[in-house]
């Protein structure tokens, strides 16, 4: 996307702008941020995080700088395997922009060296959730063809 | 260097959609605190106005307000950490006292929710969380608390039963409490009547009953230094301790998820300053901003072991009557949640508490009063404790 500024009546010179993390979720609050390869993944099917090349801190959500050592050395690694259900919940109101994906089940993944927060497949009935069952994380398009990912049976 | 004490408490009602401007709603607690305080506006050397900005359409209210209040030219500033933000201006008007830069200093916190539209205020609450990767997946603060409740129920068994027992106690004293925005009845036969508003779900496991309700309110804590407090205030109510603490925003970043860290962190800090132990609270004011918040507030402060917080409520000890007694004043629960408000209402009921004054809310002798207040879930947390 490009973008043009003026001030005064005097034109700016045009600059590319990276907005594409304004593709993630059913709703992106934010457009811009270094681990925007995440979305380049996400295209490629992939659910990735990031590891610190110099302390080997895993982190997801994928950071571009290392809280453990600052050092900003990231290498990306893919999300693989499965992972516990620690929690849900099953949403009956969602925020303004959420009203036709309700209603939704939100949850939290444990891998081990990192966790993941995200959407439960609505191919899995609420019924059929507990707490400590293993689930895989897997690329998704959303009905408004954003970008996401969601939590499945293995 | 001596204490630090409370000399005045003021909070305007909490109330659904003020008539009202926000400089005018703040006026209502601040008139109510200088009239406890029976000092004069002249007397204040410094202001601290909470709330949480993304509510407000005015840009920077703490100089509006101040001004409105008749505060000026002393210096004014602004203290933000979502719900817990007027505890965190204590914290900080404690130390400005402390350092002897100040004498004398109110804390005004307000919220007027009603200033935006109820889904426009679900779509900011949801943004207290990760708005990055976390927001996208349409969260709301009901399904962060209830993702604690359901790791809580499958770890101790814990019950949506228990929980409606936290909301039945909490009405029990809403009912006699003429600030509160919800003063009806609430009956355990509510939550499993599906006629009855209580019992409709908002996020599983949490039902309306389980979550406080948005209110307009504002409040007003006056502190003054122990040379002034002794002089200006008949029955100075001392700050003993006080402990803050923060979290990871994003729920992939904690390691607890049958508790909050922050209360854990905060309350260890506020008793270790105080030189006391959680046996010798005796009233608190906790942030139950859902019930299940109430239930875990209860193990992290240690009231109960973890996981036997329904034990707590379930023999009725948080009642007035009982060992640790909690939220006597209807808590946010009833009380309502003006977020800015609310940290400077629960420190004013502990305080009325520990005066002898809180009416038919109070509690027999108490000598030495807690309050729990939580920023967003889990994120900020304050512990203040305060002794007679």
């Amino acid at each position: 996307m490009e973008m043009s500024l003026s001030w005064g009546g005097e034109k700016m010179a045009k600059r590319e702008v990276d907005d594409r993390f304004r593709k993630f979720g059913t709703v992106s609050f934010t457009a811009i941020t270094k681990t925007n390869d995440f979305i380049s993944y996400l295209e490629k099917g992939k659910v990735m995080g990031t590891k610190c090349k110099d302390c080997g801190a895993a982190y997801f959500p994928p950071r571009s700088d290392c809280s453990k050592c600052l050092q900003s050395n990231m290498e990306w690694f893919e999300v693989s395997g499965t992972g516990r259900l620690l929690s849900f919940s099953e949403l009956k109101y969602g925020p303004v922009g959420f009203e036709e994906d309700l209603p939704y089940t939100i949850a939290l993944l444990d891998y081990g060296d990192y966790k993941v927060f995200g959407r439960i497949s609505k191919d899995i009935a609420y019924g059929d959730l507990d707490v400590g069952m293993e689930l895989k994380t897997e690329f998704t398009t959303l009905p408004n063809g954003q970008l996401s990912y969601v939590f499945k049976r293995p | 260097m001596g204490k630090v004490g409370i000399i005045g408490v003021g909070q305007s009602n909490f109330v659904r959609g003020y008539a009202g401007s926000i400089r005018e709603l703040a006026f209502e607690g601040f008139k109510e605190a200088i009239e406890d305080a029976r000092i004069q506006t002249k007397d204040i050397d410094a202001s601290i106005v909470a709330s949480a900005p993304e509510y407000d359409k005015q840009r920077s209210p703490a100089g509006v307000i101040a001004e409105y209040l008749g505060l000026v030219p002393q210096p004014t500033f602004y203290i933000e950490s979502i719900c817990s933000s007027s505890s965190m201006a204590l914290r900080v008007a404690y130390s400005m006292i402390k350092s002897d830069l100040h004498d004398v200093i109110a804390i005004i916190g307000f919220q007027k929710m009603s200033e935006i539209s109820s889904s426009e205020s679900q779509e900011r609450m949801g943004r207290g969380a990760d708005i990055q990767w976390e927001s996208p997946f349409g969260t709301m603060m009901p399904a962060y608390y209830a993702m604690y409740a359901r790791a809580h129920m499958a770890k101790y068994g814990t019950t949506g039963e228990d929980l409606a027992k936290i909301r039945v106690k909490a009405a029990t004293y809403g009912q006699i409490n003429d600030k509160a925005v919800y003063r009806k009845p609430v009956t355990m036969e509510m939550f499993t009547d599906p006629e009855s508003n209580m019992s409709a779900t908002v996020a599983k496991p949490l039902r309306v009953g389980d979550c406080c309700a948005n209110a307009d309110g504002s409040s007003c804590i006056i502190v003054a230094n122990e040379e002034k407090a002794k002089a200006m205030c008949d029955k100075p109510v001392w700050i003993l301790g006080l402990g803050a603490a923060s979290e990871a925003v994003n729920m992939a970043g904690r390691d607890l998820l049958t508790g909050l860290n922050v209360a854990i962190e905060a309350g260890k800090e506020a008793y270790k300053m105080a030189g006391i132990a959680p046996k010798d609270i005796d009233v608190a004011e906790v942030h139950d901003c859902f019930t299940i918040a109430e239930v875990m507030a209860y193990e992290n402060l240690g009231f109960a072991k973890p996981g036997e917080g329904k034990d707590l409520i379930a023999s009725k000890e948080t009642y007035k009557e009982g060992g640790i007694p909690v939220n006597v004043d209807g808590g946010l629960l009833s009380k309502g949640h003006p977020i800015g408000a609310t940290g400077g209402s629960q420190i004013r009921t502990i305080v009325l508490q520990l005066r002898g004054e809180a009416g038919e809310m109070q509690v027999e002798d108490p000598d030495v009063g807690l309050v729990h207040n939580i920023g967003g879930v889990g994120l900020y947390g304050n512990v203040t404790i305060l002794g007679r």
